[in-house]
């Protein structure tokens, strides 16, 4: 499965949301309802399904379903 | 009030920690008893299944982050959830401060305070994803009121209440609940070596005159880890004879 695949598919199963919302602009919070809680826990979540470790720097930066995938394709790809 | 639930209690091969772990046990919960000492805590174990009762345990250290994080990983595997956490564990190095080593200032915070975050912080993982739980923790009137040759202990305490309510602040969304339980004078194997007389000054300032007993602060625990509590959250219950009001 591509990387861009398995992010969207985190993603709807973490925050319960539509695979039609789950586009590469779709910010976390301003689009698809997270709150602080649920974007540590999406980060958590990739951690461990893509066996990495993201630094809290890091993670701040990740605001949208595309920056996600950018990154973690560039880590883990 | 808690049957069939998963229950950690840190502390709990003796003292005020198996007198709540008995207590749960006996209300129907699965307890697993988290302490320093192997023998201590199968001794602990044993006595509850030897009277029927479902009981597990670990041998860890509060402090260590990365050996609790195990723990609770090998514990939410077997039994498939923890439902509540009972921070208890907690050490005393009394001393005036102007005579308190370092060393006894860090060994109180540490186990007290920190052990608290870190068990706290990994359990937490578990209960935002079943999107409940309950966590309990254990401080002191001495947290409230301050005490002469325990500036250590006493600081730690109420860093607890304060924690307590950080974490009910940030945990709430997720329908978990935090409490704090400051017990009073409780009459404990260590209070028990205490001369009469010393217990009767002591018995004098507690309007129910008397000293409590360790099944107060179980009850306590389990009313606020049941349902019962099911909108009270950050808050801190003294459970003291009325010794500070």
């Amino acid at each position: 499965m591509d990387i861009e695949q398995k992010v969207k598919e985190i993603i709807i199963e973490e925050l319960g949301v539509e695979a039609s919302e789950v586009t590469l602009e779709a910010n976390f919070i301003e689009d698809l309802g997270a709150d602080s809680l649920d974007t540590v826990e999406l980060i958590m979540k990739f951690e461990e399904e893509f066996e990495i470790d993201i630094a809290d720097e890091e993670a701040e930066k990740l605001t949208t379903v595309g920056k996600a995938v950018d990154y973690l394709t560039s880590k883990v790809g | 009030m808690v049957k069939d639930k998963i229950a950690i209690i840190t502390g709990a091969a003796r003292g005020i920690g198996f007198a709540i772990a008995r207590r749960f046990a006996e209300e129907g919960a699965t307890v697993i008893i988290i302490d320093l000492a192997q023998d201590a805590v199968d001794e602990a174990v044993a006595q509850l299944t030897t009277d029927g009762f479902s009981a597990a345990g670990y041998a860890g250290n509060v402090v260590n982050g990365e050996q609790m994080a195990e723990i609770f990983k090998t514990i939410h595997a077997r039994f498939g959830a923890i439902d509540i956490l009972i921070n208890n564990a907690g050490i005393t190095r009394d001393g005036l401060i102007m005579k308190m080593k370092e060393s006894d200032w860090d060994a109180v915070i540490a186990v007290n305070l920190k052990g608290t975050f870190i068990c706290t912080q990994k359990v937490s993982r578990y209960m935002m994803k079943q999107r409940h739980g309950v966590i309990i923790n254990i401080a002191s009137v001495i947290g409230l009121m301050g005490n002469s040759g325990q500036a250590n202990y006493a600081a730690s305490k109420g860093g607890i209440i304060a924690l307590t309510k950080s974490t009910a602040k940030e945990l709430a969304s997720r329908n978990i609940r935090a409490n704090a339980i400051a017990p009073g004078f409780i009459r404990t194997p260590m209070t028990d070596t205490l001369k009469p007389e010393v217990v009767e000054n002591y018995a004098k300032a507690i309007p129910l005159s008397r000293m409590g007993e360790a099944v107060d602060v179980a009850n306590s625990c389990l009313f606020l880890a049941s349902d019962l509590a099911s909108y009270i959250t950050g808050q801190t219950i003294q459970v003291d004879g009325g010794l500070i009001m």
